[in-house]
């Protein structure tokens, strides 16, 4: 497997201005290095304020990092500023939000027209190409939904017709920022088949990126769980979601409802707390204010991704 | 046990320029005092509006509305406004809306918003009202002290309590709770979980908790009723109808739901929820049922008994 693309320990900082002179940073992505192939899915599992989607703007250029390197298809791409028409045309984005990431004044062909405009396609060519990205997300017959504008389409279908836009470029590389977040839950899994299905077509590297682990499991091929800007667990799914090693990942896997009417008897093990700012991360391992297995160490020094076997890799340091 | 309220035959219709949209249309199921009942369904299926019903905070659209809500001997359908809001609405039967964490007012000290409908209709003085308020936070797991605080010094989960305690300030005995953890992170989700568990135990609280998402009201529900298109097609206890579904969609929508363990892939249902200005004949789910006869496009089902649960299925009758 080829790499699509290849982050080595980016940093992602906001600045915020406080009083006259006072400059705080908000450390989003504070180091991660990650690799994604050829026709792979990585699941970067978090909850708000984790940097998950923060590193995947970073991935797509969108915010700069203040340091590391972005490695897209063999070339350093991190400080490159113009000359970037053929990157932005491998790699796209789809949006969390069906609901306000399509123009409502415009139909769907325009909507899907309008990369290839951009990109300077000759108008027989983007005829044929926006009726095979239909098909591709399955809006069928593709003809009957040129003319629609968004509020005439269900929240599933605006979803595909994000998609559709998306991949009309026949991208390498696709960032899907909780692209069924906001979808019915009956709808779902279809948008996740699309993707895996497109995937499959053209070869992409998929960055999914979720606060589901449910899904992840269905959908991906290496998982990592961030927490605060950091990368806590990182590895193949199934090793991970099947033994996971981090206290927190553990508890995002206890909190996923499982449909069971013996449920309502018990309380869920819960980690007590959310999240802190990443403005003031705690010391030591960023998770010690919340962790049920907190120990002295765990407030001094900050654990380091280990990898412990079976590609599987930890920062804590129960497992060091 | 007398069911604390009652819902029969309830219909709400809004007026549009495309015609009338049949949002609920014959709703009926009964609500036991200390149970909880989850409403489930896909987006459009008429689960909130049949809240806003049931509390009779309707928006200026509707153009029928009819049937009956029996809460304690008075049919609610009947009430004039002035009766719901000085009797009922808050004070009996008082509901958590959807984002209602977001719609807390930013310029006002929380505790003060929760004391807001004491002051308002029970006539109490602020600081009793204030004390009061400390009272819930409490029961709400929140420090008393946060009643200083502003909305922007909490967090998510945190301001999702602040309603939960605003909901119980009159002491209702029925919490409507509309999506209460759809915006929140996975982990905090599963703490309000523990939290309405908690109180509906502590306050034998009865519950309307909605969601689309059946294996969350599996966490709280002791009765899911599964609606769509504006009916509920199956009602039942909560082991009936999640262990073993009788109607097609319900069997479709717990299909739906993604396992961490095992190795089934979750499924999905092909096509949208119908339109319900122009609802389908017949079972109006016909046209994406998988069972489909001729008699579905035609008629309507009844509810009938199967199996201790109320099914509205051709394949049944």
């Amino acid at each position: 497997m080829s790499a699509i693309i290849e982050l080595i320990n980016i940093k992602t900082y906001f600045y915020i201005t406080k009083g006259f002179f006072k400059t705080l940073a908000v450390k989003a992505v504070d180091g991660v290095s990650l690799t994604i192939h050829k026709g792979e899915t990585l699941a970067l599992v978090g909850e708000s304020g984790s940097g998950k989607t923060t590193l995947g703007r970073t991935a797509l250029k969108l915010v700069e990092p203040i340091s590391g390197k972005i490695i897209f298809e063999g070339r350093d791409i991190t400080h490159v500023k113009k000359d970037l028409k053929e990157f932005r045309k491998k790699a796209q984005m789809v949006f969390q939000d069906p609901f306000t990431s399509l123009n409502p004044y415009m139909t769907v062909r325009q909507i899907i027209e309008e990369p290839m405009i951009i990109h300077g396609y000759p108008a027989d060519e983007r005829e044929r190409r926006v009726l095979k990205a239909l098909s591709d997300v399955r809006l069928l017959p593709a003809e009957e939904f040129l003319p629609k504008y968004p509020h005439m389409l269900s929240g599933g279908q605006r979803q595909r017709v994000g998609i559709a836009r998306a991949i009309v470029l026949e991208p390498t590389f696709l960032v899907a920022d909780e692209p069924v977040s906001m979808i019915d839950a009956s709808s779902r899994a279809e948008i996740l088949y699309v993707l895996k299905d497109l995937q499959k077509k053209y070869a992409m590297g998929i960055m999914y990126i979720t606060h589901d682990i449910a899904t992840a499991n269905y959908f991906s091929d290496t998982i990592g769980v961030m927490y605060l800007g950091k990368i806590v667990e990182y590895g193949p799914t199934k090793e991970v979601i099947g033994s996971p090693l981090h206290p927190y990942t553990k508890a995002l896997i206890e909190a996923v409802p499982d449909p069971d009417p013996e449920n309502r008897f018990r309380e869920r093990n819960v980690i007590p707390g959310e999240p802190p700012s990443p403005i003031n991360p705690p010391l030591g391992c960023r998770f010690n204010t919340r962790c049920p297995f907190v120990f002295e160490k765990c407030k001094e020094k900050e654990p380091q991704l280990v990898d412990v076997g079976r590609k599987h890799l930890v920062a804590c340091h129960l497992h060091q | 046990m007398m069911a604390v309220l009652s819902v029969k035959n309830l219909k709400l219709y809004y007026g549009t320029l495309r015609g009338s949209v049949k949002a609920v249309d014959d709703v009926v199921f009964d609500l036991e005092n200390g149970e909880a009942l989850g409403l489930v369904g896909e987006s459009g299926c008429g689960k909130s509006s049949t809240a806003i019903a049931l509390i009779k905070l309707l928006p200026s659209n509707v153009v029928k509305f009819e049937g009956e809500i029996l809460f304690e001997g008075k049919n609610l359908t009947t009430l004039s406004d002035e009766e719901i809001r000085s009797e009922i609405r808050w004070k009996k039967i008082s509901m958590v809306f959807q984002g209602a964490m977001n719609t807390l007012n930013p310029v006002l000290k929380v505790g003060f918003q929760v004391a807001e409908p004491l002051i308002v209709h029970k006539k109490v003085e602020k600081e009793e009202a204030l004390d009061k308020a400390r009272e819930l936070f409490k029961l709400v797991g929140l420090p008393p002290e946060y009643v200083e605080r502003y909305p922007h010094e909490l967090s998510g989960g945190m301001r999702q309590r602040v309603v939960i305690a605003t909901a119980l300030a009159l002491n209702p005995k029925v919490v409507i709770l509309d999506e209460p953890t759809s915006a929140l992170d996975v982990s905090v989700q599963a703490q309000i979980m523990n939290l309405l568990k908690r109180l509906k135990k502590q306050l034998h609280l009865s519950m309307i908790y909605i969601t689309h998402d059946i294996a969350l009201a599996s966490d709280l529900c002791d009765k899911i009723g599964v609606m769509y298109a504006g009916e509920i097609v199956e009602l039942g206890p909560i082991e009936k109808v999640l262990l073993t579904p009788k109607h097609p969609y319900t069997q479709k929508l717990i299909s739906c739901i993604p396992h961490l363990k095992g190795n089934k892939m979750p499924e999905f249902i092909p096509g949208a929820p119908p339109d319900l200005t122009n609802p389908p004949s017949g079972c109006k789910f016909h046209p994406r049922c998988q069972h489909v006869m001729e008699k579905c496009k035609v008629n309507r089902p009844h509810a009938i008994n199967v199996d201790g649960r109320l099914v509205k299925c051709w394949l049944y009758e």
